[in-house]
């Protein structure tokens, strides 16, 4: 293991960007920080800029305006990152997957950048936050 | 065009720290003071009403719940009330208090979360963990009934999906006490603290002509004082049956508005009690066979103000058209008048205050090369008369 991996797995530092959600996935990563899940524990915390991240938390369709963005971002965060793809939207697009406003899913954009990208996926609708806890530590333990 | 390049322009967005949601803000500024504003959206449009209509009118709900995840409740209903119109059903009696009961829960932990930003926003950590720690018994209540803690699609067409037990209701009145308790003291805190009043009071005043020309809704309005509140105005659900009052604030500043969503908690938690009392016994939905041609709107009071649907059938079983206009549309536009002369720290507040849902409210402009909207206003009013015009001449 390089100690490039050894320290991501340390109190991941994690981006959260919204491609096209509908707030609830959002919401659900918010209250991961709130008192009754509080992960800060752990020393996971959401920071402001993606240079600043070990890991993105995707949400949403990923929507033509915002892969482009979506893109620049994953270019933007310091490697090695993790990719947690939070969301039955952002898995698969789930029920817009016939908008014509949907690029995604978001899997197939961020492999598009780099195919040997790191991504995990967390489904659900929302999933809960003991789901995207328990998402976070099986991808930490198995990389 | 040369005008606004000389000024200097503070771009926000569109992945902002602050703001979950993707939206893009362009602070024109002198100085510290914002001189003009301009929002920039539809990151987030997924064509929700065209997807719509290649869905049958049952599989709908389950759609526009997810148009935002905090009104997951507000949409389903305010769409399911234009079918029932059309198709001129009448919903139990008893769906009805078990649809007013969710939308209330739902009212609850979205002003809870709204708080909690709020507080995040101009750096008081302390509330946002207050009340984000306080709504999770709603959330588990929500979870307890319907299956889900957000995106409950418990509407469905002729009545409800899920019904709220009997069991249930003596352990909600139990956590509504409590959390009746708890709000009071989070209210007390909040609105006694001489630091909040210092840095909320007079800040992103709208005021009520601004309020009434710029049209805005729900809690955003009744901060200006002015009193509209769908529930009140053209009851649905049980709300008619049902005593609470409508909370206004005359002074139009970001704190009005938190002290308006911080007394609705209070107003929701006594709808909600007096709505168990007063559950009838029967079933929650009715049979529905065929939806006949027709159009309707449905309206509700969503937590951010009123929710706006609109559906045509043909008499087949997918809706032909479907329109939503969503609270934040209207309230966004009020940027102009409540943002503009205020400092850049402040706007963040400002913008807040109205408690944008940016996913609700997404349109979309396609613009040409150039980078002129091929689209724009006056296309747009041509091609609406055309086709009104055309439609006119079908009927005669």
């Amino acid at each position: 293991m390089s100690w490039k991996i050894w320290s991501l797995k340390k109190s991941p530092w994690v981006f959260h960007v919204n491609v096209g959600a509908c707030n609830n996935c959002d919401i659900e990563i918010v209250n991961c920080l709130t008192p009754k899940f509080d992960i800060e524990r752990f020393g996971m915390k959401l920071v402001g800029s993606p240079r600043h991240a070990d890991a993105l938390l995707v949400t949403g369709v990923g929507t033509r305006q915002a892969v482009v963005r979506l893109r620049e971002v994953y270019r933007q965060t310091s490697k090695p990152c993790v990719v947690f793809i939070i969301g039955a939207c952002a898995c698969g697009t789930g029920i817009f997957h016939n908008g014509y406003h949907v690029a995604g899913p978001v899997d197939k954009v961020i492999k598009e950048v780099d195919p040997n990208a790191i991504i995990a996926y967390v489904p659900g609708c929302p999933p809960k936050p003991e789901a995207i806890i328990s998402g976070v530590v099986k991808a930490l333990s198995a990389i | 065009m040369k005008e606004s390049i000389k000024k200097p322009v503070l771009a926000v967005g569109p992945f902002h720290p602050l703001q979950e949601e993707m939206e893009f803000f362009q602070l024109t500024v002198d100085g510290e003071i914002v001189t003009d504003i301009d929002v920039r959206i539809s990151y987030n449009h997924r064509g929700i009403e065209k997807i719509s209509e290649t869905l049958q009118f049952d599989q709908v709900p389950y759609l526009v719940s997810r148009i935002c995840g905090i009104c997951s409740a507000s949409h389903p209903l305010a769409y399911v009330q234009a079918v029932e119109e059309i198709a001129g059903i009448t919903p139990p009696e008893r769906a009805l208090y078990v649809r007013t009961i969710i939308n209330e829960l739902e009212r609850i932990h979205s002003h809870m979360l709204w708080v909690g930003l709020a507080g995040h926003f101009i750096g008081y950590d302390t509330v946002f963990m207050w009340a984000w720690k306080y709504r999770e018994p709603v959330l588990d209540l929500l979870e307890e009934i319907t299956g889900n803690r957000n995106n409950y699609g418990n509407v469905k067409i002729g009545g409800c999906r899920e019904d709220v037990p009997n069991e249930i209701i003596g352990k909600m009145l139990k956590e509504l006490d409590a959390l009746e308790k708890k709000t009071d003291m989070l209210t007390k805190a909040v609105l006694d603290d001489p630091v909040l009043h210092a840095r909320l009071k007079g800040v992103g005043i709208l005021s009520y002509e601004d309020a009434v020309k710029y049209a805005v809704t729900g809690p955003t309005a009744r901060g200006s004082g002015v009193a509209i509140d769908v529930r009140r105005d053209d009851p649905y659900a049980a709300y008619a049956d049902l005593d609470w009052n409508v909370i206004t604030q005359p002074e139009g500043d970001v704190f009005a508005k938190a002290v308006v969503r911080l007394l609705e908690v209070f107003e929701s938690i006594k709808i909600i009690r007096q709505a168990a009392k007063k559950l009838p016994d029967g079933p929650i939905a009715v049979e529905v066979k065929e939806i006949p041609a027709g159009e309707a709107v449905g309206h509700t009071e969503a937590p951010r103000g009123e929710t706006f649907h609109y559906v045509r059938s043909d008499g087949g079983n997918r809706p032909v058209r479907h329109k939503v206009r969503a609270p934040s549309f209207v309230n966004v536009p009020s940027f102009k008048a409540s943002c503009i002369g205020e400092e850049i720290p402040d706007v963040t507040i400002t913008l807040a205050a109205v408690d944008p849902c940016y996913s609700c409210t997404e349109r979309l402009a396609v613009i040409d090369e150039n980078n002129k909207i091929v689209h724009d206003y006056e296309t747009l009013l041509k091609l609406s008369r055309e086709k009104t015009a055309k439609m006119k001449k079908e009927m005669l």
